[in-house]
């Protein structure tokens, strides 16, 4: 899902031109073998950038199908049933949907799950914005910095989570040794309520940082040149052209990289599982931990489906919101007056 | 335009046929690959035992057996995900009673009541309390495997010389010794919080102590009102009162047992104690030799002051056992396989790795072991036991499980009062 609402901000204005010039039969012709004589000249004299017929988006509506859809069907159906793991389903009508409405792990789960998507957007979006327009300029050791910046999106999660599990140790990490120095009698930070939290807000953070770095620095290459020439003839300072060139200028990017962090921090499973599972007790249990406990610790699969299935909607709804709200649909072009 | 429309719809329709067609041709061809026997075991260091059994039954039989070793922090989930599909192993290991239950009300395990009768000297061959927990609903469907492990607290006992203080023999030195270690800014008792069953262990035993062993067993029974026994309110006080006292150090909660955080707190006299199931000597052995071979202690959970509970009583895991699935191929071999785990090599390879097996006669062959003293403490503790408590997480169905860790958990870290603790079990 996400792959498919970025794509559009790359490829979607230069892709605009040539679809209005091209004929609806020169693209279907590509795609049908059958067509005989009629395809093969309206391929040699019809323009080769012609919009593709339906069968090009076999391969991938396939994909999504089995893999996305009918799972998403599959786990509808199971929403309303009880069922184990073994034997068959049964069917229990509406009965996981009014506890998950009553249950109140569900509702600190939610919370949780807004809180983390809220902090993490507002921890991770300046901070990337501002190292990826740094990125984008011509200074001197740039690449070197940007290539060290960059390191922790190499790293798989599973890795990030086990390192940050021992940095944080409150015995043997360094963090024991250093907490005296710093005057911090103990670092019990992944067993107190809202440290644990503010730990899987920053080692997300740490992690998601450069892919959103990366986003802003393409962002800001493509940006004209002489639009900040221009403003320096006007007399404008670094910082006003930062805010009236760049931040306008970012708009798509900016949304872009916001409906990916906001996508990925409602669904952000696999830190929590390893670094602090939820705990301590229910206090990082968020939406997605609570449907992995549901279904594959307490093995009540009807009631994790009723708990997925209200993440895929919930998150559905809110990217649709993003993009709507921020005029990322209607795809006006940025360079007005170029 | 209607032409090349159809046409593509007829492609895509054809294309789709396909996909279908592969998809469930893939299905039916993973089942039944190999037609070897599949042996699931929890992956630790003493799977040795079991792979030599493997290796002298390969040699006497025409099926051939392999152990898949399971990475054992979610052991339960792919097991209990393996036997939902059509890929199920043959025999598996388990802790018995309610961890197999699921299965069994499934019809999914081979019941192994007649393999016993057909061979009464494998009947005898083991403690019968612990053949007993391999047994759901009265029919045996599981088979000893493993060595006993219960549950006592360890001691480093140069920390106990440096301060000057003997090992507890009653709940007031427990309490003496809190304060005399704290004072000397030691941790009084290793905990790794951050695996809530390292708590449970406290709350067993504080139960067990206080109530006896009926208290569980009403929860077990499926009365969750049970948890509204006083002797659980009186033990989750308890906790209440050793956290309030420090005798878990301040940073428990983020300490894991698995990746030896509370271990090695003991080993290196930063904690005092620790109460851990029996494994956690051959964790030392294996982690800080030096330690586990000069100054490593054991005692007993002691008794507490009131409480009805026998104190010769012991928690922790009777054993593992092996279920037979129903649906195997090999259920014949699977069945004569079983019958390894009582031979004289299986119980001495046993030994060997420092495991105290449950076999009726091991008193003699725990003389062999790398520690007999601490072996035969462990083999009189279980004997001598009249109940032995099987860890609650897996006694109890999983559904009603996890959420009881996790009020356990909350009751260590202090976020919630006994009450509360006491009100969120019986609402279960």
């Amino acid at each position: 899902m996400t792959s498919g609402t970025s794509s559009p901000v790359t490829g979607g204005a230069a892709r605009s031109g040539p679809a209005t010039g091209g004929t609806g039969t020169g693209g279907a012709g590509v795609g049908a073998p059958a067509g005989g004589p009629r395809g093969r000249s309206a391929r040699a004299t019809g323009p080769r950038t012609g919009r593709p017929s339906a069968v090009w988006a076999v391969p991938g509506l396939l994909y999504f199908g089995i893999f996305a859809a009918l799972p998403m069907v599959l786990v509808a159906y199971l929403s309303l049933t009880s069922w184990g793991g073994l034997g068959s389903p049964e069917f229990i009508g509406l009965q996981n949907w009014t506890r998950l409405v009553n249950d109140p792990l569900m509702h600190r789960a939610i919370w949780l799950s807004l809180l983390l998507t809220v902090l993490t957007w507002a921890v991770q979006t300046p901070i990337s914005l501002l190292l990826g327009v740094w990125a984008a300029g011509p200074q001197r050791n740039r690449a070197v910095l940007s290539a060290l910046f960059f390191l922790p999106l190499l790293l798989s999660s599973a890795a990030i989570a086990i390192i940050w599990r021992a940095l944080l140790d409150p015995n043997f990490g360094p963090l024991a040794w250093l907490g005296p120095v710093l005057g911090l009698p103990t670092v019990n930070l992944l067993g107190g309520s809202n440290s644990a939290f503010l730990v899987i807000v920053f080692v997300s953070s740490w992690q998601f940082i450069p892919l959103h770095m990366l986003l802003y620095q393409g962002g800001a290459r493509q940006i004209p040149a002489s639009l900040y020439q221009a403003a320096e003839i006007d007399g404008a300072g670094r910082l006003r052209a930062f805010w009236h060139i760049t931040l306008p200028q970012l708009r798509h990017t900016i949304t872009t990289s916001s409906v990916l962090m906001v996508v990925g921090a409602l669904t952000y499973f696999e830190t929590v599982l390893i670094l602090t599972n939820g705990g301590p007790g229910t206090d990082t249990t968020i939406v997605p931990f609570l449907m992995y406990r549901a279904g594959f610790r307490s093995w009540e699969l009807g009631y994790a489906s009723a708990v997925a299935f209200t993440l895929v909607v919930v998150a559905t709804l809110v990217a649709l919101l993003l993009v709507r709200f921020t005029g990322f649909g209607s795809m006006r072009s940025t360079k007005e007056g170029l | 335009m209607r032409t090349p429309r159809l046409s593509s719809l007829a492609g895509a329709a054809a294309l789709c046929l396909l996909a279908t067609t592969a998809c469930s041709g893939g299905e039916g061809g993973g089942g039944g690959a190999d037609d070897r026997m599949h042996v699931w075991m929890y992956q630790d260091s003493l799977v040795v035992v079991q792979e030599g059994a493997v290796d002298r039954f390969n040699e006497a039989s025409e099926t051939e057996a392999v152990i898949d070793q399971v990475p054992g922090d979610n052991y339960e989930e792919r097991l209990r995900t393996a036997m939902g599909s059509s890929e199920q192993p043959d025999v598996f290991f388990n802790w018995g009673a309610g961890s197999i239950e699921p299965y069994v009300e499934q019809d999914m395990l081979h019941p192994l009541d007649d393999l016993l009768a057909e061979d009464p000297e494998l009947a005898e061959a083991f403690i019968p309390s612990i053949l007993e927990s391999g047994k759901v609903d009265g029919v045996q469907y599981g088979i000893p495997l493993r060595g006993t492990q219960p549950v006592m607290i360890f001691y480093n006992n140069a920390v106990f010389e440096d301060v000057g203080v003997e090992p507890p023999e009653t709940w007031e030195d427990i309490l003496d010794l809190i304060d005399a270690f704290t004072e000397e800014d030691v941790i009084p008792f290793a905990l790794a919080g951050g695996d809530p069953w390292t708590e449970q262990m406290w709350l067993q035993y504080l139960v067990d102590r206080i109530g006896g062993p009926e208290v569980f067993a009403r929860i077990h029974g499926g009365d969750s009102e049970g948890w509204r026994d006083p002797a659980v309110l009186e033990a989750a006080e308890m906790v209440q009162d050793l956290v309030d006292r420090g005798a878990f150090g301040d940073a428990y909660a983020s300490v894991k047992y698995t990746e030896g955080g509370a271990s090695t707190l003991l080993s290196e006299g930063r904690a005092a104690m620790h109460l851990m199931g029996s494994w956690e000597y051959s964790t030392h052995l294996d982690q800080a030799r030096e330690f586990a071979e000069n100054d490593l202690g054991y005692v007993e959970f002691p008794a507490i002051p009131g409480g009805t509970g026998d104190p010769a009583n012991v928690v922790g895991n009777p054993t593992n056992y092996f279920s037979v699935t129903a649906e195997s191929e090999h259920v014949e071999a699977a069945l004569e396989f079983l019958k390894y785990t009582s031979q004289e090599e299986y119980v001495a390879d046993m030994v060997e790795n420092g495991e105290v097996p449950t076999t009726a006669n091991a008193e003699e062959a725990v003389a062999d072991s790398p520690n007999p003293e601490f072996a035969v403490f462990q083999y009189e503790m279980v004997r001598d036991a009249p109940h032995f408590q099987l860890s609650w997480d897996q006694a109890l169905p999983p559904n009603v499980a996890t959420p009881m860790v996790t009020e356990i958990e909350s009751l260590f870290n202090g976020q919630i009062t006994p009450e509360q603790f006491v009100d969120a079990l019986a609402a279960l």
